[in-house]
């Protein structure tokens, strides 16, 4: 698994394929994902996106399958929900899994990183949906992941907590440079944040696309709106 | 909601700081609302008034139940002579060590059970009988396996602690959610580290139900063995009573017994408080 093509590839898929109750949800993907690039992998509800992501993270054991995936061991997932344990404090859940003297010295600096620094012993339910999923980014990142992997992490915030946390997150990705795949159904998200868009389509990748603007993007960019209008109409979307 | 109560004077110039004073606890609309301490003892409290009242206007037998002054005297009279406390401690003591044993041998079987297929298999099946079989037809048995002293006594108590301890923390570790366990498998938790964090802080709800039936359990077991062959305890002091008719001493061990089991109770619920503080639900 570990032995990587180029020292230039971080993810590497070639006829990938899985399935449920004998259909395929994923039908012969590849993918490459190089060190340190930002992709957004759009989709419609059962293209497969989530099961693509699931596959890169190693969490679909037993599921049917074939092709050949090279992913690096050290990745980290953020999911939809924050998943943290309740009955751990937001310091414990961060630095779950870690081992080491400093642990706990790195996880309260990645908590200082996405702005919670001083709720190392707050409960997890005493924070507001946002500040979860921000000590869920501090709990991957405190990792030093070289592929982090989120399944639409902003999909349950409200739309101001979500502008926040899209700046945070390209801030984060700025300073630690892990390759990304994050999991949207949200097109402006993906065109605001990624550097390159992925669209699946019935367990195909049907568009794979650069997306070199300028950054700070600013929605209103007609470069922006072509963007998402192209990306729009490849989702099905016509307007 | 409308009394944030400001403390800003007139004269003060500066923006005056947010005063996070106590404010009076609205009762919540919906929900049961809080629990307290004498919103619990309320009920009992109406138990022992209806029982004084019908004993002082007749309404009560004194041959069927003693009245509740009678009971403080004898109360009194037996502690007096010291009969009261060296049985109950006999008691207390039978009930503490089978609780220890139990629960121990409870969340043993439920951790084998509630974390391998296999142990299931074996262990599930037994216990389950264990349950449907009363202790009480379990007796005849233990006394010819373990003779009529304090050991078979005490098996018998934590043969009876056990089941509910087992049955409460092995379902909640079933129960534990597969989100977490998914989130456990990301970050590499070994197996020993999974069951540290994520299974048994997980199945703590599930215990404290199954200790809080235990401490109960335990009692009531108790009074069983201590009636059937005994030479000390309260439930011996109340078999005695019974063969001289001696209403007033058995209504003193009932008390007894029941003033125990609340303790116990409250102890227990006091230690839930403390570890599941994380919890905010209806009932805290």
């Amino acid at each position: 698994m570990a032995t990587l093509t180029g020292q230039l590839t971080t993810v590497r898929a070639r006829g990938l394929t899985r399935g449920f109750d004998g259909r395929a949800v994923l039908d012969r993907v590849d993918l490459d994902i190089r060190k340190g690039e930002f992709i957004a992998l759009l989709g419609r509800s059962g293209s497969g996106k989530s099961t693509l992501l699931r596959a890169l993270a190693e969490l679909d054991d037993g599921v049917a399958g074939s092709g050949d995936l090279e992913v690096p061991a050290e990745r980290a997932v953020v999911f939809q929900d924050s998943r943290l344990l309740p009955w751990a404090r937001v310091l414990d859940n961060v630095v779950l899994g870690l081992d080491g003297a400093d642990a706990r010295d790195r996880g309260r600096a990645a908590l200082a990183e996405v702005g919670l620094a001083g709720r190392e012993r707050a409960w997890p339910n005493e924070l507001s949906g946002g500040e979860q999923q921000r000590v869920a980014l501090a709990r991957s990142l405190v990792r030093e992941p070289a592929l982090l992997l989120a399944d639409e992490p902003f999909g349950a915030l409200d739309a101001l907590t979500r502008i926040k946390m899209h700046h945070l997150l390209r801030e984060l990705y700025d300073r630690h440079r892990p390759a990304v795949l994050l999991v949207t159904h949200d097109v402006e998200e993906a065109v605001t944040l990624a550097d390159r868009v992925l669209v699946l389509d019935a367990g195909r990748v049907a568009v794979d696309r650069p997306i070199p603007l300028d950054r700070p993007r600013h929605a209103a960019d007609p470069q922006f709106v072509a963007h998402r209008e192209s990306l729009l109409s490849a989702l099905g979307v016509d307007r | 909601m409308t009394e944030l109560s400001l403390a800003a004077s007139p004269e003060r110039t500066e923006p005056a700081a947010a005063v996070l004073a106590p404010r009076p606890r609205r009762r919540r609309r919906l929900g049961p609302g809080r629990t307290s301490a004498r919103g619990l003892a309320l009920g009992p409290l109406l138990l022992v008034a209806a029982w004084t009242v019908g004993s002082a206007t007749g309404l009560v037998d004194p041959a069927t139940l003693s009245p509740p002054w009678t009971v403080v005297t004898t109360a009194a009279e037996l502690v007096a002579d010291g009969r009261l406390q060296s049985n109950l401690l006999t008691s207390v003591q039978r009930a503490a060590i089978a609780l220890v044993l139990g629960v121990g041998l409870g969340v043993a079987l439920a951790l084998v059970a509630g974390l391998s297929r296999v142990g299931e298999a074996i262990v599930d099946g037994p216990v389950q009988i264990k349950r449907a079989v009363p202790t009480l037809a379990l007796i005849p048995l233990a006394i010819i396996w373990f003779g009529i002293g304090e050991e078979m006594k005490i098996i018998m108590i934590a043969l009876s602690v056990f089941v509910p301890v087992y049955i409460n923390t092995h379902a909640a570790l079933r129960g534990v959610d597969l989100r977490f366990v998914e989130l456990a498998e990301s970050v590499g938790l070994s197996r020993r580290e999974f069951v540290r964090r994520v299974a048994l802080p997980g199945a703590l709800p599930g215990f404290f139900t199954g200790l809080r039936l235990a401490v109960t359990v335990s009692w009531t077991a108790l009074v069983v063995v201590e009636q059937v062959n005994a030479t000390s305890g309260i439930g011996y002091l109340m078999t005695q009573a019974r063969t001289y008719g001696q209403t007033e001493i058995i209504v003193v061990g009932l008390v007894v017994y029941a003033l125990f089991g609340l303790v116990g109770d409250l102890a227990v619920r006091a230690a839930e408080r403390r570890a599941l503080s994380w919890r905010r639900s209806l009932g805290s």
